[in-house]
């Protein structure tokens, strides 16, 4: 019994060094291998210049950041902002009502219609992309239904309908939560104060799912601003945003350092974004 | 007290929207004639046409293994993650970095991996889009197991330190049995993930092999024929049985969990 | 006294269950009237009919005079205190309280005025500027209370009240919504499942249980007289000894014969009658004393103002409670007798 209590201090101070180290290594190592690595050379090949045959040479140089701000890749840039915004609002106008609908259903109807709305998510994303051409081409399904030959297709209301299409599940999910999480008492408070729906909606129920509405938004704005699958096949072979700058710089124009360049406007764009909304949840 | 009747309309037209075009996908499928748009009559010939192509079989074969692979990596090293960052980290920092593969645009992660690759001269090929896929899945399955460590009892896994039992004895004996369900969960939810998933995929995977969304990827490009619709319609078919197979048994572990 | 509230035959049933069961009540203008009984006996639905989030299956309430049930929530004239106070987290104190006031469309120095009038009712003037995650429960309380009084509303509703609260601040809070209600006029409507708690606030209490009324009385009667076994047990300690009436003045039981009492209206000779009395009617007296029924002391605790004492009387399941002021020098295993006077029990019918 006595030797029992003594070797347990120090083994106690071991066990939490040993499980730490025995839990966290092996994913950590993964992480720093496979993800904080390839950031890190993301960021450095900025800074570096397109070999002549594909490669990359290992000079110091600023000429990426320069042609990032010529108003050719500066336009872009716009264009892909202007389009993942417009997508955002959109999901979040559809997306509130349904997520309010969905969270006043019965218990039962709840799990249905919350598994409705995901289950398209989980299908193939370029099936889903490829269900838009289906309907809005020339000869599509749509234009076959309504005896018209519209050109539905290659347009950017085409990027947006299919961005849409793929990340609304993403809007209503995380809103579904804030409005779910309401204290139902609060909107009969505010009823038994004398306010009507509508006011009872933009007092209490609004502002207090903020912090969801900005969640969901940022879960739709980064992957619509970074597509380009979905630009590329519904709108045409033009480079019209980013994610297909991006990806012609690495598979196409072998351009490394510029297509590296690109993408940590990418990736600054969504740090700037991050800390907006973190920034507007502590406001709430 | 009374609802909106107007909130009704966006909702329905959230369903509408969803599924209409995969409805549409699906009944062209089966299209007797040649277009992906006009119906001409019921016919099976274009899921026999699927069967016979070799390109849609290696593609299968290509994108089971990957989704395999990737989802043992992401099993395994996400179990372990989310218990060493719930029960013995406190690092805020660490959170972030674990969260960081299902954050980031996948399009960052696919170059900055293509770099990696470069720079130590690895052949593309289907296991560097394993550990690819097991990279961001790994992410997805450590935030399922750790909700579901946040709602376990710690209190067992307290008694039996004060039992005597070490951390890793601990962690198998008690910690691990609770967490099954959740680990299911999240093992099926990265098998569907890698299953899908195109971007990054396409970018690490070099050009000698394809996984299926690849495959549809340059079947879109080359022109559209009804064959697509039926590969649509059966993957369809596959991850909606996934999706409901993953309800089910996360509403068994959650039922067991009750008891 | 003029009559405000009338709820006439009220059913409300959900699925196999009846909640509500032809409930029928008067409340006055100015009373304190508490709907009293355990938890799931329908008063809280009773409650939200009142204000407007159920709806009957049948019946009629009327608000003086007019009908009320045809009113949607946000257009009767009533405020509802909830259980949790449902403050607004996002909103301060005085935003809070101003809430009801401004969907009245009053002008802002008047509401301004008015609000802060009821902070200082309740005390609360130098919270104003405080979010409800900043304050005590009892302060929180007062903020609900305040946002329910500014709109001087004809009726007051109060879903347990005190339920959240520490023993020290329920007492302080009970004498502080008995001076509220008195000052500013309102006619309350308490429920609550704590029978002490009706006792001391209410001038009426509405006993219910399974979905009826079984009894309305002012507290002093309610506990000296109650009308129904259910009643005699569930408002204060009690002992019951079930017999068939027997004249005037007494039940014939199985076990001890005839028992002394009162009865509370005349009973069918061989009816079936309950007896009940109450413990700080009875008095102990010595194993050698010449009635009352025999018995062995049992457990014997104090309370500080008051002595409980149970007896183990054979015969009886539950142990007949005694409680006498001050400590008691009896002792446990003490062979005693247990015996009142007939005027101080009272002798009930019961029911089938």
């Amino acid at each position: 019994m006595k030797s029992e209590v003594k070797a347990r201090p120090v083994s106690r101070w071991w066990g939490r060094r040993l499980g730490a180290f025995v839990f966290l290594s092996p994913g950590v190592t993964y992480l720093i291998v496979l993800l904080l690595v390839p950031l890190a050379l993301v960021l450095s090949n900025t800074v570096f210049r397109r070999g002549r045959f594909g490669g990359v040479v290992y000079e110091f140089t600023t000429e990426n950041f320069q042609r990032l701000v010529d108003p050719l890749y500066l336009g872009v840039v716009v264009v892909s902002l202007k389009l993942a915004a417009l997508t955002t609002l959109v999901a979040l106008l559809i997306g509130y009502p349904t997520a309010y609908v969905i969270a006043q259903l019965p218990r039962k109807w709840k799990t249905v219609a919350l598994v409705a709305i995901v289950l398209p998510f989980w299908t193939n994303f370029i099936i889903r992309v490829y269900a838009w051409i289906i309907l809005l081409s020339g000869p599509g399904v749509v234009n076959s239904l309504l005896g018209t030959h519209m050109e539905l297709l290659y347009k950017q209301g085409t990027i947006v309908a299919g961005l849409l299409y793929s990340y609304l599940p993403l809007m209503v999910l995380p809103l579904y939560s804030a409005i779910e999480r309401l204290d139902p008492q609060l909107r009969e408070a505010s009823a038994n104060l004398g306010a009507s729906g509508f006011t009872t909606f933009r007092k209490v129920t609004l502002p207090l799912t903020v912090p969801g509405v900005l969640t969901g938004c940022l879960f739709v704005f980064v992957p619509s601003f970074g597509n380009f699958v979905i630009p590329e096949i519904l709108g045409g072979s033009k480079s019209i945003m980013v994610g297909n700058l991006i990806r012609d710089q690495f598979l196409k124009a072998r351009d490394w350092p510029f297509g590296a360049t690109l993408a940590l406007a990418l990736i600054a764009v969504l740090i700037v974004l991050l800390l907006l909304q973190a920034w507007a949840a502590r406001r709430a | 007290m009374r609802r909106s009747r107007f909130l009704y309309v966006p909702f329905w037209a959230t369903y509408v929207f969803l599924y209409l075009p995969i409805v549409v996908l699906v009944v062209m499928s089966f299209n007797s004639g040649r277009s992906a748009y006009t119906y001409e009559g019921f016919s099976l010939k274009w899921y026999g046409e699927l069967a016979r192509d070799e390109r849609v079989r290696d593609g299968l074969v290509n994108t089971l293994i990957v989704a395999a692979g990737s989802t043992v990596i992401a099993t395994v090293l996400g179990t372990l993650l989310a218990v060493g960052l719930a029960r013995h980290s406190r690092s805020k920092l660490l959170d972030a970095i674990a969260l960081m593969p299902a954050v980031l645009p996948d399009l960052v992660i696919a170059i900055g991996l293509l770099l990696f690759y470069g720079l130590i001269a690895l052949t593309l090929g289907l296991y560097s889009t394993v550990l690819a896929h097991g990279l961001f899945s790994m992410s997805f399955v450590a935030a399922v197991v750790r909700t579901r460590l946040a709602n376990a009892d710690t209190s067992l896994e307290e008694a039996s330190r004060d039992l005597g039992a070490g951390p890793v004895e601990t962690f198998v004996r008690i910690t691990l049995p609770q967490l099954a369900p959740g680990i299911i969960a999240g093992a099926l939810l990265a098998f569907t993930l890698s299953l899908d998933e195109f971007v990054i995929a396409y970018f690490t995977i070099g050009n000698s092999e394809q996984t299926l969304p690849i495959v549809i990827y340059s079947m879109i490009r080359f022109g559209v024929t009804p064959k697509i619709n039926a590969l649509a319609a059966i993957l369809l078919l596959v991850s909606f049985t996934a999706v409901i197979a993953g309800q089910r048994m996360t509403k068994i572990g959650e039922a067991r969990a009750q008891d | 006294m003029k009559l405000v509230l009338k709820i006439d035959g009220i059913t409300r049933r959900f699925g196999e269950v009846t909640a509500l069961d032809n409930v029928s009540l008067e409340i006055g203008q100015g009373e304190f009237f508490a709907l009293l009984g355990p938890s799931g006996c329908g008063k809280t639905t009773l409650l939200r009919i009142i204000a407007g989030f159920e709806t009957p299956d049948a019946g009629t309430v009327t608000l003086d005079g007019e009908d009320l049930l045809s009113k949607q929530p946000n257009r009767r004239p009533i405020s509802l205190m909830f259980q949790s106070y449902a403050l607004f987290p996002h909103m301060t104190v005085a935003k809070n309280v101003a809430y009801g006031l401004e969907r009245e469309g009053l002008p802002r120095q008047e509401v301004k005025q008015r609000v802060g009038e009821v902070l200082e009712t309740v005390g609360l003037s130098a919270h104003a500027g405080r979010k409800p995650a900043q304050l005590s429960g009892g302060q929180r309380q007062r903020v609900a209370l305040a946002r329910s009084i500014v709109k001087r509303p004809r009726l007051l509703l109060l879903d347990e009240p005190l339920s959240a609260l520490d023993k020290k601040v329920r007492a302080d809070m009970q004498l502080e919504l008995k001076r509220l209600q008195h000052e500013v006029g309102i006619t309350f409507v308490v429920v609550t499942h704590d029978q002490e708690e009706a006792m001391s606030l209410a001038d009426r209490i509405a006993v219910f249980d399974s979905g009826s009324v079984r009894q309305v009385d002012e507290p002093v009667a309610l506990y000296e007289r109650p009308r129904t076994p259910f009643v005699a047990d569930f408002v204060g300690a009690n002992n019951l000894f079930h017999g068939t009436a027997s004249g005037l003045d007494g039940i014939k039981t199985d076990d001890f014969g005839m028992l002394a009492g009162t009865p509370l209206e005349e009973l069918e000779a061989g009816a079936k009658a309950l007896l009940a009395v109450r413990p700080e009617k009875l008095e102990l007296a010595g194993e050698s004393a010449a009635r009352g029924l025999k018995g062995s002391v049992l457990d014997v605790s104090f309370y500080g103002g008051v002595s409980h004492i149970s007896v183990d009387v054979p015969g009886r399941a539950k142990p007949v409670l005694v409680a006498v002021q001050g400590a008691s020098s009896v002792e446990v295993g003490a062979k005693v007798k247990v015996r009142w006077k007939a005027e101080d029990a009272v002798i009930m019918a019961v029911d089938a």
